[in-house]
């Protein structure tokens, strides 16, 4: 027997590795064998049902020929902008949470997380009704109180961007605060008192030693806005077709399933060779053990 | 023993304070941490202000730093208020007592934040942290390395080298020593001392342990409850300590309880003989004497030289110093505690019968 293959025996004879055999194979059925049958399709001639078709590339060329590059290219710029708006918008707050609020701080978090026990296409709705040309409640205000016509803001990309921006905000801000708060006291006081103005202290202290939680904020949203899909539908409407719309209606509409899997698993391996270059610059047990 | 006042000793001199505390005071809603303190620090001095945890020590020294910000009172430097002169731009440096090095910065970059935040060139930069971890006998093969893979030595001395970088005024000392073990502390006390003499400049520095502030300070401060209740030099304050506060902060000294009577000798509790003692002063009715257990000594039964004050008790237990072994005697319903050379050792078993004496002249009487 090869050392190899008696390690791997040992493994096998765990009783840690045994107690976690349940669950594993319930990963293996529910979560990987999805992937891989995604995978696995994204390779069927178009069109196809089943898993009988040769091998093909056709796919994964048609999405090219036929622009859907542009899409995942949308994708990624919305996700991009998104981080941009929630970096500037929560690290005051986080700031501020982590470190001025004290007690008030829990009564914050209480108010960042309530939006999330409605469902989000609710409070996606609620946008629409308040940003609605003409009828929506803040062109209705301007116009009853100021007497002013207000252009469309409906259906455009600042207004998914905002939604965007809007529904993602909790799963920046936390990992900023979490970061920021361990960023100690005294070292903030220490540069202070060896001379660093208030920018200098942003940019030499707390930025760095919040960096991990500033990288898992911003891998979260960043990841989530590129799979992003309801966002774009209902604040975006016809003008806004980012991937993951694409993705659905060649499932759907299209009864393409070969033609939405390989656009599946481009999405899936640009956003998770992404995410193993940002988790590469994450030392996580340094970081647990820095607290 | 009069008030505060007259144990400032040699206050006023030629030299004007390079840093005079006026009525300074720090109040947290209706707790004043620190209630009008009067203090004169005098350039090139190594002033100690000590006091138990609670006694606003920290907060007199975070606001001496600029990083707390005054009730009332003032801050003068050099005779310029500098209440509301927030921290980066006073001429001083703090040394904190956890010492909050910048983890994610190297050695070289810890001790050059200062000139770095000053906007000083590379090469001059790295220069002057060469110039201080020499002098404070760091290796320079160190100016690269993690701070967070050096010893803890080696960290205070990044420290120090962080805070004199800027060639500040005033060095502050946030109880640094505090978390390290007592053969290092030791040397370091030394060393910084050592750091006073050769850079000539004001270290103000705070600690709960007396026996720290005598080996290294010019003069001290005891702080209790937000005020300075004794100034003056090591040797002023070890000899005429102003109250039974000051003696319990020296470490293990014999406190007895004591009530004047009309004869002018000392009645204490629980022993049968009265002491003799200094006198109490006028209208003083209630004090404590204070013996040093160095100044006790064991009386042989008949034979050798007596003793003022003479206690009869039992031998409880002895406890090697080094040099020196701590006796404790049980007399008189309380612990009397004994420190002799090791070459004095009594020829008495644990729990045999001892006879324990010291002299008036080596006794200070002090109020509660």
């Amino acid at each position: 027997m090869s050392a190899l293959a008696q390690r791997l025996a040992g493994f096998l004879h765990q009783p840690g590795f045994q107690a976690a055999v349940p669950v594993l194979i319930l990963l293996l059925i529910g979560f990987f064998g999805p992937l891989v049958l995604v995978a696995v399709f994204s390779f069927m001639p178009a069109r196809s049902f089943k898993l009988d078709g040769g091998p093909t590339l056709e796919n994964y060329r048609f999405a090219f020929e036929q622009s859907y590059y542009l899409s995942l290219l949308r994708s990624f710029a919305f996700a991009a902008g998104t981080v941009a708006v929630l970096a500037l918008v929560c690290y005051p707050v986080a700031l501020g949470m982590a470190k001025l609020f004290g007690r008030y701080a829990g009564v914050l978090t209480l108010v960042m997380v309530l939006p999330l026990f409605v469902s989000e296409n609710v409070r996606l709705f609620g946008w629409v009704l308040f940003l609605l040309k003409g009828g929506g409640v803040l062109a209705g205000a301007a116009k009853a109180v100021f007497g002013i016509e207000l252009a469309d803001m409906l259906y455009s990309n600042s207004a998914t961007l905002m939604g965007l921006a809007y529904v993602y905000l909790p799963f920046m801000l936390f990992p900023m605060v979490l970061g920021l708060s361990m960023v100690s006291r005294d070292v903030v006081e220490a540069a202070s008192d060896l001379g660093a103005s208030r920018w200098q202290i942003m940019r030499e202290i707390e930025l760095p030693l919040a960096l991990p939680g500033l990288l898992i904020g911003g891998l979260l949203t960043f990841v989530l806005s590129l799979g992003s899909l309801t966002e774009s539908k209902v604040l975006g409407g016809s003008k806004v077709i980012m991937i993951a719309a694409d993705i659905e209606s060649a499932f759907t509409y299209g009864q393409n399933w070969p033609l939405g899997s390989a656009l599946s698993v481009l999405l899936l391996v640009l956003a998770g060779g992404l995410v193993l270059v940002v988790l590469s610059k994450l030392n996580l047990d340094a970081i647990l053990k820095r607290r | 023993m009069g008030a505060p006042e007259a144990h400032r000793s040699g206050a006023g001199g030629a030299i004007p304070p390079v840093l005079r505390l006026v009525g300074l005071t720090k109040t947290f809603g209706s707790f004043a941490a620190v209630d009008q303190v009067d203090l004169d620090i005098r350039q090139g001095e190594f002033f100690t202000i000590v006091g138990p945890s609670g006694s606003g020590k920290t907060t007199l020294l975070r606001m001496l730093a600029g990083l707390e910000r005054p009730s009332a009172g003032d801050i003068l430097l050099r005779g310029e208020r500098v209440n509301d002169v927030a921290a980066n731009r006073r001429p001083t440096a703090m040394v904190f007592q956890s010492l909050a090095l910048f983890q994610h910065k190297t050695v070289g970059q810890n001790i050059e934040f200062a000139l770095k935040m000053r906007r000083v060139d590379p090469a001059a930069r790295r220069e002057r942290a060469y110039q201080l971890m020499d002098m404070l006998r760091l290796s320079r093969d160190y100016y690269g390395r993690s701070v967070a893979r050096i010893s803890g030595g080696e960290r205070q001395r990044v420290a120090l080298a962080r805070a004199l970088a800027s060639d500040p005024e005033i060095l502050f000392f946030d109880e640094p020593l505090s978390a390290i073990d007592y053969r290092l502390r030791k040397q370091l006390e030394v060393e910084l001392k050592d750091l006073h003499r050769e850079t000539r400049k004001t270290f103000v520095y705070i600690t709960h342990s007396l026996e720290e502030a005598m080996v290294m300070s010019d003069r001290i401060g005891i702080m209790r409850q937000g005020r300075l209740i004794q100034i003056g030099t090591p040797d002023e304050i070890y000899t005429r300590p102003l109250n039974k506060f000051v003696s319990e902060f020296m470490g293990e000294v014999n406190i007895i309880e004591v009530e004047a009577r009309a004869d002018g000798w000392l009645a204490a509790k629980g022993l049968e003989r009265p002491l003799k003692g200094p006198v109490m002063p006028n209208g003083l009715v209630h004090g404590h004497l204070v013996v040093r257990p160095e100044s006790v000594r064991f009386i042989d039964n008949g034979a050798g030289g007596g003793a003022d004050n003479v206690v009869a008790g039992t031998l409880y237990n002895e406890y090697a110093l080094g040099s020196r072994v701590q006796y404790h005697v049980k007399a008189g319903g309380r612990m009397f505690v004994v420190e002799k050379l090791r070459e004095l050792r009594p020829e008495a078993t644990l729990g045999a019968a001892v006879t324990i004496g010291w002299d008036a002249r080596d006794s200070i009487l002090v109020p509660d």
